[in-house]
């Protein structure tokens, strides 16, 4: 079956070796800090005018974060570019889709509002 | 059926059951990946597309919906409007009646995190064949896991429960709480968003749970040790990984935006 699995760590009775996890904690670091930053902003930018400008902050911290969860934890940054493809093209496809009904849903918003006036 | 396919010589024994070799006989992998992580990683591709699809729905209802004018301090809950998500989550257990913004789903966040670099963790010990190891990470992997569905559970016994002040409907009486008809935050499609998104991501969490809780016991059995290596850790943390992935946009889209 997938004997493939411990070529990289061939495994010898009664040895164990030192852990490194050094990585790890680096990364949960990084999505602390992006996590607390994204509290900061949350209660700094109130004023409705920013509120654009805040959710667009928001949706980029929020990819950034979603690139350290997959890419090191998930560990498809060290995987081969066409499995990394195979993931990466079809979930991008979602952005259009977020675009489009969410476009539609402010004109049926819109449209609904103004149904009974002229 | 194995011989019938290959193009080897035949002076060669050949067994049904030996690995194929050949380029185009299954001999080449080319994604480098097991067969269970790559159909690991295909389901979770599949998931990704259900929750994008709720997410997407949330975006487009809440698009549909008017927003409130004016600044945050003089929001209040209605009908007309969808409501500030901060208004809504301000609650925190044994804290009664005080007003704490997403602290509680903050530490909800930090509960998933946790429990994410613990898995890392098991992997990571997977790796080295240390058992020992590998059953304390899990160990603390289950604890995060149980430890964010009681908060759930109490999010959601919170949110249907409402304050006490509720809502006057039109007909003049008082809604407290939600259900999936009305409630008192806003129009009927955020409480029916609420229990739809995170419930979907609840039971996630449960199945992840209940497969830590038997991989647990296959460690402690010795059933991956005996097997040389321990891919069922990993392809578990992938599932696992991926239900944090969906938290942090079900964080970002329910919770801050």
């Amino acid at each position: 079956m997938s004997a493939h699995a411990t070529t990289e760590h061939a495994y010898v009775p009664g040895e164990i070796a030192k852990p490194n996890t050094a990585w790890i904690w680096k990364t949960f670091w990084v999505l602390v800090i992006i996590t607390a930053i994204e509290f900061a902003i949350a209660f700094a930018l109130t004023s409705p005018d920013w509120r654009t400008f805040r959710n667009s902050i928001f949706i980029v911290l929020t990819i950034l974060k979603a690139f350290f969860i997959v890419g090191e934890f998930m560990h498809l940054k060290h995987e081969v570019k066409s499995l990394i493809w195979t993931v990466l093209i079809p979930t991008s496809l979602l952005v259009w889709l977020v675009v489009a009904l969410v476009t539609e849903g402010s004109f049926i918003g819109e449209t609904l509002s103004h149904m009974f006036s002229s | 059926m194995a011989h019938s396919t290959t193009l080897e010589s035949s002076s060669t024994p050949i067994y049904a059951d030996a690995p194929r070799t050949g380029t185009w006989d299954g001999g080449n992998e080319p994604f480098k990946a097991s067969y269970g992580k790559l159909m690991m990683w295909f389901f979770l591709l599949s998931d990704a597309f259900t929750f994008g699809a709720f997410l997407t729905a949330y975006g487009m209802i809440r698009h549909k919906h008017g927003v409130f004018v004016g600044t945050a301090d003089k929001f209040f809950f209605s009908t007309a409007h969808w409501p500030i998500p901060e208004k809504v989550f301000n609650g925190f257990p044994g804290l009664h009646g005080m007003d704490l913004p997403l602290a509680f789903v903050a530490l909800m966040t930090m509960i998933l995190i946790f429990s994410s670099v613990t898995m890392v963790l098991a992997v990571e010990a997977g790796h080295r064949m240390d058992k020992a190891d590998v059953q304390k990470w899990l160990l603390w992997t289950i604890l995060f896991g149980a430890m964010f569905l009681s908060s759930q559970a109490w999010e959601w016994s919170h949110f249907i429960g409402g304050s006490e002040k509720g809502l006057l409907m039109a007909d003049g009486s008082v809604m407290h709480g939600a259900n999936l008809a009305t409630n008192e935050y806003g129009p009927p499609l955020f409480a029916d968003l609420f229990f739809f998104i995170t419930g979907f991501h609840g039971t996630h969490v449960f199945s992840g749970v209940c497969l830590l809780v038997w991989c647990f016991i296959a460690t402690t059995n010795g059933t991956f040790e005996k097997r040389g290596h321990y891919e069922m850790v990993e392809k578990i943390g992938l599932y696992w990984h991926f239900v944090d992935l969906v938290w942090v946009f079900v964080f970002t889209f329910f919770y801050l935006v």
